[in-house]
């Protein structure tokens, strides 16, 4: 079947050009007064979304005990190979048997896929929403289990950006 | 001539000079923060408060830039053109009366630096000097895409000078005088005796044209950096790269201002007598200079964060087939209207 082409004859308004023109004239101006967009980074900072995934955290209990019990379970599901566990007896009697007696990820090598928090059985490892954790060495992105620890401590409660984007308003300037 | 009136024109001429050269540094930030704005960005705000300062470290970086002159230049010519296209723009100032006569010490001091009877024809002689600046770079750089951007540059006067003119003519029959002072008194009085109002085809016209006179989008087609790398300035750097830009805004208050002086009635005030309120009405038309002049360069950004580039047959068949029909029709009307009249 043939296709019927059919091409638009401009009309003497749109041969005026200047109406169209005008309106075009009116979205940039719309947009001038629009709020803008930008937020200036190290003053402000970009709030991600729940379930972004970002810098690793190992969660503990309310009585202060870690919840990893070292299964490696995270280490066997990670693709890119970079949680390294050493097990080891926990320094507690009672309670439960195993314990990580060092927890280090490799941040470098770590791909942010989130596999380890759904492999956990005890959800002890998750992501947090820090995403601006640099560092001038190789060394700076090992993080160990005291670091993870102190993740917990930085995002148990609230977004960790929630706090300072209060402080500073995101578009002024 | 004594040596007062010689003091006197010397203040003037560097009070202007000073007065373009800082508006030329608000324009460039002007220009990135205005389109920044339009863009739902913020633009350069980091250099001084709210970015004040930004022209000045621009400035400064351009001066610490290698300043690479290529080999196959004709070096001259090369360093010749950034001048030649920033002195017709300063210099076409010189004729723009920016505010009524300011008595003081029992003296007239006209505002503006040269009063001359044959001022429309002075303007649009020095507004083609200007086009040499372009075309000369373009030559001199030895190299293909300057080379086009010249040529463009040059065709394009053509096709634009002659509507430009003849818009002019239209305002020139009205005044009866080339001296802008006296069609700036032509236009006093309320708001419909400014030229816009009465020639509102020869003011589109010359608006139009002035956007092709000084390379602005939509017309910039001497450095359209798509098709042509740079353009004209592809092969400069350094403060001479930096100059053609001082020179394109130059170029831009010049043309505001001269749209102002021809159809917003210049410095003078709607529906007010500056001339009774003394030198407090010299400021207030100054002031009103300034404003009107602002406008039209705040329009000169907004267009060009609006519109995208003519092809260059579209911008010829606007040029020779639209507008100067057009400007010829807008001349018998006007002198026809004239006839009949007076």
């Amino acid at each position: 079947m043939a296709t019927i082409v059919t091409s638009y004859e401009p009309t003497f308004w749109d041969k005026l050009y200047f109406p169209a023109l005008l309106r075009g004239l009116m979205v940039t101006l719309r947009h001038f007064f629009q709020k803008k967009v930008t937020i200036q980074y190290p003053d402000a900072k970009y709030i991600p979304p729940e379930g972004y995934r970002g810098l690793h955290r190992l969660n503990k209990y309310p009585d202060g005990r870690i919840r990893c019990v070292a299964c490696e379970m995270c280490a066997a599901a990670c693709p890119s190979g970079c949680i390294h566990i050493v097990p080891g007896a926990p320094p507690w009697e009672d309670g439960k048997e195993r314990y990580p007696v060092s927890f280090d990820i490799d941040l470098l090598r770590c791909i942010f896929c989130g596999f380890c928090e759904m492999a956990c059985p005890e959800q002890a490892i998750e992501l947090t929403e820090i995403y601006d954790f640099s560092n001038s060495s190789r060394e700076g992105l090992w993080i160990n289990k005291d670091g993870l620890l102190e993740v917990y401590e930085m995002t148990k409660d609230e977004n960790y950006y929630m706090k300072k984007s209060h402080e500073a308003d995101l578009t002024s300037g | 001539m004594d040596i007062v009136t010689l003091i006197i024109i010397c203040v003037k001429a560097l009070v202007v000079f000073a007065a373009i050269m800082l508006t030329v540094m608000a324009m460039t930030l002007a220009e990135r923060r205005i389109s920044a704005f339009m863009q739902n960005r913020l633009g350069p705000n980091r250099v001084g408060p709210k970015g004040l300062l930004q022209p000045l470290a621009d400035g400064i970086k351009f001066l610490m830039k290698e300043d690479v002159i290529p080999s196959g230049v004709d070096k001259p010519i090369f360093l010749l053109a950034p001048v030649m296209l920033i002195v017709p723009a300063l210099m076409t100032f010189a004729i723009i009366p920016f505010g009524s006569e300011l008595h003081l010490f029992g003296r007239a001091i006209q505002l503006q630096v040269a009063d001359i009877n044959i001022g429309v024809l002075y303007i649009l002689a020095l507004t083609s000097v200007g086009v040499y600046g372009i075309v000369l770079a373009g030559w001199s750089s030895n190299s293909k895409y300057p080379l086009l951007g010249g040529l463009r540059s040059s065709a394009q006067l053509i096709s634009y000078e002659l509507a430009m003119g003849l818009a002019i003519v239209s305002i020139i029959l009205l005044a009866g005088s080339l001296r802008l002072n006296d069609i700036i008194i032509q236009q006093q009085g309320h708001f419909l005796s400014w030229n816009v109002f009465k020639q509102p085809l020869a003011f589109l016209i010359f608006v139009v044209a002035v956007y092709a006179e000084t390379n602005r989008l939509p017309f910039d087609l001497t450095e359209a950096e798509q098709e042509l790398v740079g353009g004209y300035h592809t092969e400069y750097s350094s403060i001479k790269f930096a100059m053609f830009y001082m020179a394109e805004y130059a170029n831009m208050i010049t043309a505001s201002a001269l749209t102002v002086t021809l159809f917003l009635g210049g410095w003078d005030i709607p529906l007010m007598n500056e001339a009774a309120l003394g030198n407090l009405g010299v400021l207030l038309s100054v002031v009103s200079f300034v404003i009107k002049t602002a406008l039209f360069l705040f329009i000169f950004i907004w267009v060009r964060w609006t519109f995208p580039r003519f092809r260059y047959d579209q911008l010829m068949r606007l040029g020779w087939k639209v507008m100067l029909p057009l400007a010829l029709v807008n001349i018998f009307l006007t002198a026809g209207y004239l006839t009949l009249t007076v």
